[in-house]
C-alpha cells in the first residue's frame, strides 16, 4: 500500500512537468525555420507552390499556432498521439515499433555499465593508489574521453571488417528467417557492439562514482567497528560497505536513463539500429511535430518509471528513506 | 591563405580526360565472354528514407532507387543518352507539337496479375504526373487530356506545343506508370500502395521494415526474356556514411549510389580492387554548385559586385584540393554532360582574378573602409552534402580577402528552403542545381521571373529580366530541336552575363559498387533504372 501511495504521489508530481515539457518542445519547434512540408520538399528535390499549400492544409499546418497546440493537447487528453507525417500512420504504432531495440540497447548497456562499474570501482578502491587503481582509472578516463561514434566505427572496423566476428550493423539478419532461440541469439549478436559502445562511456562514470563512494564509506566509524570485531576484509566490503556505497550509483541510474535515450542517437545511427533516438532525430529534421512530441511523451514516461523503480530500490537499500518520506 | 599556389592548367587536364573518355569503347564488352549468372542477392545502401516509394508521385533519386525497380516508365535513356522505349514501344508527334501518340507494349501484366493498358497511362498522367508529381506538374501544365482509342495507344493532347525531345528526356524521370485499379478510389497520397508498390518491373515488392530494410524479389513473369538475373534486392537503411563504408568493406553492401559515402571514403575505396568507384552511370544526374544572390541587398543588385564576387573565388583551386576527380569547372546552368543542349564554354565566364575583383568593387563605389572592410554578407549553405559545406567555407575565406567578411548561417533542409526561397532571409546562398536532361525540366525555373514565393529551387532572387523570360518561354514551346538548342545557348549567354545565380562547378554523383557486378552503370541514370540485366559474378 505504501508503494502504491508513493507511486501515486510521484505520478501526480510528474504530470505538470510532462505538460510543461510538451508545450516547451512544441514551441521550440515552432522557432525552427521551416515546417514538415518544407522538409518534404527538401527531400523530394522540388515541388510547386500549389502542391505545398495543399500539403500544408492536409497536415493541419494552415491553422494558427495556438490552435495547433490546443488540438494537440486535446488529443493527448484522449490518449491519442496523433498522426505521423513522415510515416503516414499513427504515432503510437510508429513508436511501439521502435521501442524494443531502444529498450534492449538501453537495458543491456546500463546493466553492463552498472555491473562492471561496480566491480572495477570496488577493485580500484581496494587497491587505491596502487597499480590496479591507476590502470582502471586511466582506462576509465580514456573510455570517457572517446566520442562514441568513433568507438562504434573502430569497433566495426576491428570486429566486423577485419576479424568478421560480429555483424557491422542492423537489428537482425535479413537474409535468413530465424525463429525462437536462434532469433534471440541473432539479435544478441547484433547488439554486442552497440551495447559495448554505449556502455563503455557510462562504465567510466560508474566506476569513478563507485570508487569514490567506496573510499568514503570505508573510512566511516562502523566499518572500523566491523573490522575491530574481527571480520575479514571481504566480508567487511560485501556486507557492510557495498550496500551503503551503492546509493549514489542507484541515483545515477535514474539520472542516466534519460541521457541514454538521447545518447543512443549516435550509436543507433552508426550501427543502423531502428531505435527511438534515430526516430527522434529524423522527426526533428523532418519537422514531424506529432512524432517528436510522441517520443518526448514516451521518453518522459520511461524516465519517470525508471526513477520510480530507483526510489523503490533506495527504500530497500536504506530503510530510513521510506521512514522519513 | 595564398590561393594562387598549386594552380594547374585545369582546362588542359579536362580536355585531355574528355578525349580519353571519348575513345573508351563500351567497357561492358570486356565482360562479353562471361556467361550471365542467375541468382544472388544484391545489397544496396539506402541513405535517406522517403515518405513513400511510388515514383509516379515523387521525382527523387531516393524513390527511384527502390521504386524504379518495381515500377517502370514509358521511356528511359539508352547507353548514349537517347530515349529508348520501356512500357512505350514507339511514339510520334504531330507537326504542330500539340499531340503525342504513344504505342504501348502489349501483353504486360502488373505484379498482381491484372493487365497493363492505356487506361493506366491515362490515369497516371492526368491524376499523378499533372497534379502531384514534382516537376511533372510543371511539365504537364498544358496537358489537357490523354485519349485511349484502344488498350495499347495513349494520345497526349496539349494546349500548347510540347517539344517531343523535351517530353522524351523528361519522361525517364517523370514518366513512371502506376496501376489505375489500385489508385482510382481514395486519396492518392494516402494510398497504402505507395509504401508497398505494385508495378510491371523486374522486381516485386516483398517487405518494407521502416528504419531497417526494403526487400524485393525477382518477378517470374517479367516481360523481357531471361530477365532479371538477380533473385532479390535488399536496400539497407544506413544513415551514417562512415558506417556504410565499413559495411561495404565487410561485404554487407554491394552498392552505394549517389555519392552516399564521404569524399575520403570514396577516395580510399577507389584504390581497393574489390570495388569500383566512378561517376559512370550518373551522367543523367548532373548537378551544379550554385552561388545565389539576393537582389534585395542593394550591393548585390549591382552587376559589378556580383561579377567581382565571382572573380574573387578560385574555383579550379577549390576543385583540385577539395573535390578531386569527382567535379570539374562549370560554365553555367547547362552542364557539359548534356550532349543535346550544352552550348560550350564560349559564354561569359569569370576566371579567378583578385585584382579585377577589387577594381570592380571600387568602381561600384564600395571602397575598403576601416580595417579593409567593404560590406559584410550572410551566407546560407544548403545541408545536402559535404561539398557544399566545404564550398561555403571557401567562399567565406575568398571573399574575406577582398574585404567582404562573410557570416555562415547553417540550417537543416527544411530550414534552408524556408529561409532562402520563402522568407528571402539571406544575402548569398549556395546549394545544388539538379539538371534533369532538359533545361525546361528544372533549370529555367531558377531564372524565369514570376515564381510563386516559397517554391524551392526557383528564381526567388528579386531579379527579373524580360529578355531572359522571353528566351525561356520561346524555348519551352519550340518544337524544332536545332532551334531549341540555339535558344538555350542564348539563354546561357544571357544569364551568365547578368549572373543572378553563378554555377561554377559541375558534379556528377559517384557510385561505389562491388567489382563482382556486371552490366552496371551502363546508362546515364543507371541507379534509377530497373536493373533487369544486372547480375553478380561468382
Amino acid at each position: 500500500m505504501r508503494i502504491l501511495g508513493l507511486a501515486g504521489r510521484r505520478l501526480a508530481a510528474s504530470i505538470p512537468t510532462l505538460i510543461l515539457i510538451l508545450i516547451g518542445v512544441f514551441l521550440l519547434l515552432q522557432f525552427a525555420p521551416g515546417d514538415t512540408v518544407d522538409a518534404m520538399m527538401a527531400q523530394m528535390g522540388g515541388g510547386d507552390a500549389a502542391t505545398a499549400k495543399e500539403l500544408r492544409k492536409f497536415y493541419g499546418l494552415d491553422l494558427s499556432i495556438p490552435a495547433q497546440l490546443g488540438n494537440y493537447l486535446w488529443r493527448l487528453v484522449r490518449l491519442d498521439l496523433g498522426f505521423s507525417s513522415i510515416y503516414g500512420k499513427p504515432v503510437s504504432s510508429v513508436i511501439i515499433e521502435r521501442l524494443p531495440p531502444t529498450i534492449l540497447l538501453m537495458t543491456a548497456s546500463l546493466s553492463f555499465a552498472f555491473f562492471f562499474g561496480l566491480v572495477f570501482g570496488v577493485i580500484a578502491a581496494r587497491g587505491v593508489n596502487r597499480w590496479p587503481d591507476t590502470l582502471i582509472s586511466t582506462l576509465g578516463l580514456i573510455f570517457y574521453a572517446t566520442p562514441s561514434f568513433w568507438f562504434g566505427l573502430m569497433a566495426i572496423v576491428v570486429f566486423s571488417v577485419y576479424l568478421q566476428w560480429l555483424p557491422p550493423g542492423g537489428f537482425e539478419d535479413i537474409g535468413t528467417v530465424r525463429t525462437g532461440i536462434w532469433r534471440v541469439l541473432d539479435i544478441a549478436s547484433h547488439l554486442v557492439l552497440p551495447t559495448l559502445t554505449l556502455g563503455l562511456i557510462f562504465l567510466a562514470i560508474y566506476l569513478r562514482i563507485m570508487r569514490a563512494s567506496m573510499l568514503e564509506v570505508l573510512n566511516l566509524d562502523y566499518v572500523r567497528t566491523a573490522r575491530a570485531k574481527g571480520l575479514d576484509e571481504t566480508r567487511v566490503v560485501t556486507r557492510h560497505v557495498l550496500r551503503n556505497a551503492l546509493l549514489p550509483m542507484v541515483t545515477l541510474i535514474g539520472l542516466q536513463a534519460g541521457t541514454m535515450l538521447g545518447g543512443s542517437v549516435v550509436v543507433e545511427s552508426v550501427f543502423s539500429l531502428p531505435g527511438l533516438g534515430r526516430l527522434a532525430y529524423e522527426s526533428v529534421v523532418q519537422r514531424d511535430l506529432n512524432t517528436l512530441l510522441g517520443i518526448v511523451f514516451v521518453s518522459a514516461l520511461l524516465v519517470i518509471s525508471v526513477n520510480f523503480v530507483v526510489d523503490l530500490i533506495y527504500a530497500r537499500l536504506d530503510p530510513r528513506i521510506t521512514a522519513g518520506g | 591563405m595564398d590561393l594562387t599556389r598549386l594552380e594547374i592548367n585545369r582546362r588542359t587536364a579536362l580536355l585531355t580526360s574528355a578525349a580519353i573518355a571519348a575513345n573508351v569503347i563500351n567497357p561492358m564488352q570486356a565482360f562479353a565472354q562471361e556467361t550471365p549468372r542467375k541468382g544472388g542477392v544484391f545489397n544496396v545502401h539506402y541513405g535517406a528514407e522517403q515518405r513513400q516509394l511510388n515514383p509516379s508521385i515523387q521525382a527523387s533519386t531516393g524513390v527511384y532507387i527502390i521504386g524504379g525497380k518495381i515500377q517502370e516508365n514509358l521511356v528511359d535513356l539508352d547507353a548514349n543518352g537517347q530515349p529508348v522505349g520501356v512500357l512505350a514501344e514507339s511514339w510520334e508527334a504531330t507537326p504542330d507539337g500539340k499531340t503525342v501518340i504513344f504505342k504501348l507494349r502489349q501483353g504486360i501484366t502488373w505484379h498482381d496479375g491484372k493487365p497493363f493498358t492505356s487506361a493506366d497511362v491515362e490515369f497516371t498522367a492526368m491524376n499523378m504526373w499533372k497534379k502531384i508529381l514534382n516537376y511533372g506538374s510543371t511539365l504537364q501544365l498544358f496537358l489537357t487530356a490523354v485519349e485511349t482509342p484502344d488498350a495499347h495507344t495513349a494520345i497526349f493532347k496539349y494546349e500548347r506545343p510540347m517539344p517531343l525531345n523535351l517530353l522524351l528526356r523528361a519522361l525517364p524521370d517523370l514518366g513512371y506508370v502506376s496501376a489505375k485499379h489500385l489508385y482510382e478510389s481514395g486519396d492518392i497520397r494516402q494510398n497504402p500502395t505507395n509504401l508497398a508498390p505494385v508495378g510491371t518491373g523486374p522486381f516485386k515488392f516483398v517487405k518494407y521494415e521502416r528504419g531497417q530494410y526494403v526487400i524485393a524479389d525477382r518477378n517470374e513473369n517479367y516481360w523481357r526474356p531471361n530477365a532479371p538475373y538477380l533473385d532479390r534486392i535488399v536496400w539497407r537503411v544506413i544513415t551514417d556514411r562512415a558506417a556504410a563504408a565499413a559495411q561495404m568493406e565487410a561485404g554487407e553492401l554491394h552498392y552505394s549510389p549517389y555519392s552516399g559515402l564521404t569524399i575520403s571514403d570514396l577516395a580510399r575505396l577507389g584504390k581497393d580492387k574489390r570495388f569500383i568507384v566512378s561517376t559512370k552511370g550518373n551522367e543523367g544526374n548532373a548537378r551544379t554548385n550554385t552561388l545565389e544572390f539576393n537582389f534585395r541587398r542593394k550591393e548585390l543588385s549591382d552587376i559589378k559586385v556580383r561579377r567581382a564576387i565571382a572573380h574573387a573565388i578560385n574555383v579550379p583551386f577549390f576543385i583540385d584540393n577539395f573535390l578531386g576527380d569527382f567535379a570539374k569547372l562549370g560554365t553555367g546552368p547547362i552542364p557539359s554532360t548534356s550532349a543535346d543542349f550544352y552550348p560550350g564554354a564560349n559564354t561569359p565566364q569569370y576566371p579567378y582574378d583578385k585584382a579585377k575583383a577589387a577594381a570592380l568593387l571600387d568602381e561600384a563605389g564600395f571602397k575598403a573602409g576601416r580595417g579593409g572592410t567593404r560590406f559584410s554578407l550572410k551566407l546560407l549553405p544548403a545541408p545536402w552534402g559535404e561539398d557544399i559545406s566545404l564550398w561555403s567555407t571557401f567562399i567565406q575565406q575568398s571573399l574575406g580577402e577582398i574585404g567582404i567578411p562573410v557570416e555562415i548561417v547553417r540550417n537543416d533542409g527544411g530550414g534552408f528552403l524556408k529561409q532562402v526561397y520563402d522568407e528571402h532571409a539571406f544575402d548569398i546562398a549556395t546549394g545544388w542545381h539538379q539538371y534533369r536532361n532538359d533545361p525546361a525540366v528544372s533549370t529555367t525555373v531558377w531564372y524565369r521571373s514570376g515564381q510563386p514565393k516559397g517554391a524551392p529551387w526557383t528564381n526567388q532572387w528579386g531579379w527579373e529580366d524580360k529578355n531572359v523570360d522571353k528566351t525561356i518561354d520561346d524555348a519551352a514551346t519550340e518544337v524544332d530541336p536545332a532551334k531549341r538548342k540555339a535558344l538555350y545557348a542564348q539563354f546561357v549567354k544571357e544569364v551568365n552575363t547578368e549572373l543572378p545565380v553563378w554555377m561554377p562547378i559541375e558534379q556528377i554523383f559517384v557510385t561505389t559498387i562491388t567489382a563482382k557486378a556486371r552490366n552496371h552503370s551502363n546508362t546515364p541514370r543507371w541507379g534509377s533504372t530497373s536493373w533487369h540485366d544486372l547480375w553478380l559474378s561468382a
